[in-house]
């Protein structure tokens, strides 16, 4: 069978302090809600290619707490936590996120779970509050993606010797 | 995917970039200058479309403009810009390969949902 990849995400920006990402995915919208919501399952998908997940705590009520810890492939780790807001099973979650190396700024977001035959429109909606914040976070993010390239490098430089 | 241009509210230059449109328009100019006919044929959509986005693109300083005869050439001028651009980039990578694996923790979820079918 071939790969049930659905095309990338997409980011846009519906305002200047909100950060939109769109994804359609081939499976009913409870199978994608519970892969987002599950644990043993956000363990398997979130860190994606960038590292290894060490742990994923969700406690999924209002006023629940979350946090995922990832391991990036330098070694370092990279923590989030949040509060989960308002919980509509299978249809929308919102939570708080902090980025634990920034806890000053925290920002909301809204996950929207819509299906259309069969497949289901994943849109997260990151409300950063002021334009500030989002580019705190464009700068932490620069700043991350340049420790990953040092890391790499560091590696690279390791394995010559 | 939106198609529709969205009018940007301010001139900000990470508004400019986080648009999948512009950032396609910036990625033809970044191998050199054109123009407009040639953004539209290559982008896809109208004059008036593009034009609106080159507008956006101006306001913030990433493509200038100059007059060669009968034609208007755009050219990126993209410095202060490519942190942004590549920062989109880079989330937008992440998520894609995030999303990737979670197309493979749906693949099992609908596999298993098919095979418990039978005994619910």
């Amino acid at each position: 069978m071939a790969a049930t990849s659905s095309g990338s995400a997409t980011v846009t920006l519906p305002a200047d302090d909100q950060i939109l990402i769109t994804r359609d995915f081939d499976a009913p919208r409870h199978l994608v809600y519970k892969a987002w919501t599950t644990p043993e399952l956000v363990m398997r998908w979130w860190s994606g290619q960038r590292g290894e997940m060490k742990l994923a705590e969700i406690d999924l009520r209002v006023g629940g707490m979350w946090r995922y810890v990832m391991v990036a492939d330098g070694g370092f780790e990279v923590a989030f936590h949040g509060e989960y807001r308002e919980i509509v099973a299978n249809e929308r979650i919102v939570n708080t996120e902090v980025y634990e190396a920034m806890p000053e700024s925290e920002v909301l977001n809204t996950v929207t779970f819509t299906e259309a035959d069969g497949r289901t429109r994943l849109e997260l909606l990151t409300d950063c509050g002021t334009k500030e914040v989002r580019d705190a976070i464009v700068n932490s993010g620069m700043e991350v993606g340049m420790q990953e390239q040092m890391d790499l490098l560091e590696q690279i430089a390791a394995s010559l010797r | 995917m939106p198609h529709v241009a969205r009018a940007a509210t301010t001139a900000d230059a990470f508004n400019a970039v986080a648009e999948p449109r512009r950032r396609e328009i910036l990625d033809v100019l970044a191998d050199g200058e054109r123009p407009v006919n040639d953004l539209v044929h290559l982008v896809g959509l109208t004059q008036p479309q593009v034009s609106k986005h080159l507008r956006v693109l101006r306001e913030v300083g990433a493509v200038d403009v100059r007059d060669a005869g009968r034609q208007r050439l755009y050219r990126l001028n993209g410095h202060a810009l490519k942190p942004i651009h590549d920062w989109v980039k880079n989330y937008e990578r992440t998520w894609s390969e995030r999303f990737g694996a979670l197309d493979l923790v749906l693949e099992d979820l609908k596999q298993k949902e098919h095979e418990d079918g039978s005994d619910e």
